[in-house]
């Protein structure tokens, strides 16, 4: 009775568990569950310090508003089209799937290479990783949420390229579904920050 | 019939109600979208807000966070369980991070 309940549930790839639930999507939301406590580390240190700093750049003299406000609108796009990857994917519409997926894969890169050219101009304004306790703080957390962002990419882009190998089980939807649970786990890391980070001014003289 | 495809077979995973179809989504999307928008408006007028600014973001974010999660990620629709460990790691996570805050005293500058 297990079994066919996992076969249900679980696209018949999983084994028996006492759930009835698939086990790898279990450890997907422990993961996530997980990774909360891992960015709510490093949200919490750059709340502690970013009012901080003795020296500038403070966030108000580097900060562009409208520019990032363009990379969250790039990110949630993003959500939208992975759900929407996700659903082709479980009707067994591998045509849409690629086609939302590489969506994804494109709105994720470019997401990504703006936070690289934010970072850039950053450091040309002067601040850097060790030059006061906001860049400290504020390039640790946001690298961290790019890396998990550029390691989704990979993630996505190694799905288009299995299901254009053929290599994808029969039943595309449970992995893209996983991937999927991920990507929109790093976008609400960024609606954190974003809110966090950008929008709410600090009480040193940097604002 | 795609629609009715979609919600038999995404249900599969989930051991909970039929997931939502695409004009769902987009209807999610759009959402989200105008409630960024609003979050980004706040950045104008933030003298006109005073004390309001903080609660107003943290209310858009999180009504944000909770519909990525709910619609997007399907904890409304899947297993409870999922919730449930998702919720471990979230409320954990708050907690914590709260009681380090306050130890700091961050909220008293």
């Amino acid at each position: 009775m297990a079994q066919a309940a996992v076969e249900h549930h679980g696209g018949g790839s999983e084994h028996a568990t006492s759930t009835g639930l698939p086990s790898t999507k279990l450890a997907m939301w422990l993961f996530l569950a997980s990774d909360c406590l891992f960015f709510g580390a490093l949200i919490t240190s750059y709340v502690l310090y970013r009012g901080a700093s003795v020296q500038g750049p403070f966030p108000r003299d580097v900060f562009d508003i409208p520019y990032t406000s363009v990379s969250s609108f790039v990110l949630l796009g993003s959500s939208l089209t992975m759900v929407l990857a996700v659903a082709a994917a479980q009707r067994r519409d591998l045509g849409r799937m690629r086609i939302w997926l590489l969506a994804t894969a494109m709105l994720g890169m470019t997401f990504v290479g703006g936070q690289v050219y934010e970072f850039t101009r950053f450091y040309n304004e002067g601040l850097s990783l060790s030059k006061n306790l906001f860049g400290s703080t504020f390039f640790v957390l946001t690298g961290f949420h790019g890396a998990h962002v550029a390691i989704g990419i990979l993630m996505l882009l190694s799905l288009v390229s299995f299901s254009y190998a053929d290599k994808l089980p029969e039943d595309a939807g449970f992995p893209v579904e996983m991937i999927g649970l991920y990507w929109h786990f790093v976008d609400i890391v960024w609606i954190v920050i974003f809110t966090v980070v950008y929008l709410i001014p600090t009480g040193n003289p940097g604002k | 019939m795609a629609e009715t495809e979609l919600s038999e077979k995404s249900q599969a995973h989930g051991a909970g109600r039929a997931h939502p179809g695409t004009k769902e989504y987009v209807r999610i999307g759009v959402i989200l979208a105008v409630i960024t928008a609003a979050e980004v408006a706040t950045y104008y007028v933030q003298k006109d807000l005073g004390a309001w600014l903080r609660p107003i973001l943290f209310s858009l974010s999180g009504l944000k966070f909770t519909l990525v999660v709910l619609w997007f990620m399907h904890l409304r629709f899947d297993s409870r369980l999922y919730s449930r460990f998702f919720l471990i790691g979230v409320c954990g996570a708050v907690t914590l991070y709260l009681i380090v805050l306050m130890t700091f005293r961050v909220f008293a500058r």
